[in-house]
């Protein structure tokens, strides 16, 4: 196991491998839901792939945790059979996927936030995060091409789509808060190089976000407080009726395998 | 048997295991098999590279691959999943990149580290059929995470690209 745990408490990192690879389950859970409901099969195809990009890094991430958490548990005991509140997610990611536009906001949110991270995680204390991390940009880059590219053709496109992807970035711009919301878990991963700063990160992201915005003629809107808490384990009401989807399988057959 | 016996048996074996997306590559052409070298103990250790995090080909190939060893019989093997370096399509041989083309995928035409900030970079990608660089591409993910799909504006055919990653 890496050296990085007689620095760091294990059960601070395990807390710290659940933010991340819940940040990835959610997600890739959700973009599932366009598969056979996207505007075009090439769009089908696109988030199917980003889904399962997603969802191959939080099972290397969540199997990280279980070995590190030490009490046994898998990838799919952790993914599957835990509770509501013990997800460790932004509930930026848990937000449904409303119109085809919304979705490509919160896509290109969260891929700019994913890549901005691990890039900068790449090069971790933590040798396990830093291959992960440097595994994961290779395909994150890839995912933010794709939305981004929406995101301009949508943004600078016809009346219609322009208000409805400027509409989403106001509904869900409040939400990024809580991205860059650094708590005691954060600062503790980063005074340990095992995580970058989190404020860092924000300057990285405005500046890319910004890039893109400007290209799609959208207005970033303005920033406002806004309470968080999904990353301790506080969820909005959407998180249940993804579970309840996601988990039905294995807790109506309890070790069911493929 | 002697070990440089063991190793030809060993890498001949993973010769013949082929992608089970892409039949003709095997994946030793696709640059997935990073180390093949006994262990202290004699078990023969095989270093495997998934290409994407969650392609789920990854599985069927390490069932392959454990098959193609046992079947060769080259002794006791594990077979473990190299995550670092991470994978790049740099490391797909010259042999690889040519079935690539007979296959009708045109092989990556970048090297990986140039592509890190790919966000608006295209590059012309010359249709397979009929070399014309006048082509599109109209989805960034085709029927694999590893490639796009391309159309020629000059024969007009759809064409499969294998990514720079």
């Amino acid at each position: 196991m890496s050296a990085t745990l007689d620095r760091v408490d294990a059960q601070a990192l395990f807390r710290y491998a659940l933010r991340l690879g819940d940040l990835s389950l959610v997600l890739g859970q959700r973009l599932g839901e366009w598969v056979g409901h996207a505007p075009a099969l090439e769009e089908d195809l696109g988030l199917a792939n980003i889904a399962l990009d997603l969802i191959g890094q939080a099972r290397l991430l969540l199997t990280y945790a279980g070995e590190v958490e030490g009490r046994g548990r898998g990838e799919d005991e952790i993914a599957f059979l835990r509770e509501h509140g013990e997800y460790l997610n932004a509930i930026l990611v848990e937000q449904p996927n409303g119109d085809f536009g919304q979705t490509i906001v919160r896509q290109v949110l969260i891929d700019a936030f994913q890549l901005e991270l691990y890039e900068r995680m790449a090069t971790s204390t933590d040798e396990r995060l830093a291959a992960i991390a440097a595994k994961s940009v290779k395909e994150i880059r890839y995912h933010l091409r794709y939305s981004s590219g929406w995101l301009v053709r949508l943004g600078d496109g016809t009346e219609d789509s322009h208000a409805r992807v400027q509409s989403a970035l106001e509904t869900l711009w409040p939400y990024t808060v809580e991205l860059f919301a650094e708590d005691e878990l954060d600062r503790t991963m980063a005074d340990h190089g095992v995580a970058p700063r989190l404020s860092d990160v924000q300057v990285a992201w405005v500046r890319r976000i910004d890039e893109i915005l400007a290209e799609a003629t959208l207005k970033r809107p303005r920033d406002r407080p806004h309470s968080w808490h999904g990353k301790r384990g506080q969820h909005s009401e959407h998180l249940g009726y993804i579970l309840a989807e996601m988990q039905h399988l294995q807790r109506t057959y309890p070790g069911a395998r493929w | 048997m002697n070990s440089d016996r063991r190793l030809s048996l060993a890498w001949s074996a993973l010769e013949s295991v082929e992608d089970p997306e892409i039949p003709t590559l095997s994946i030793v052409d696709l640059g997935l098999i990073r180390s093949v070298k006994p262990q202290s103990d004699g078990v023969l250790e095989v270093g495997l590279s998934p290409t994407y995090i969650g392609c789920p080909a990854t599985e069927v190939i390490r069932r392959s691959v454990e098959g193609a060893l046992r079947n060769a019989g080259v002794g006791a093997f594990v077979v473990t999943s190299v995550l670092s370096p991470a994978w790049s399509s740099d490391w797909i041989t010259a042999e690889g990149r040519r079935k690539l083309e007979i296959y009708g995928i045109v092989p990556p035409q970048q090297s990986a580290s140039s592509m890190r900030d790919i966000l608006r970079q295209d590059r012309p990608v010359a249709c397979p059929r009929c070399q014309s660089t006048d082509t599109e591409c109209i989805s960034e993910f085709g029927s694999t995470p590893c490639k796009a799909l391309h159309r020629c504006r000059g024969c007009l055919e759809p064409f499969e690209y294998f990514k720079c990653i």
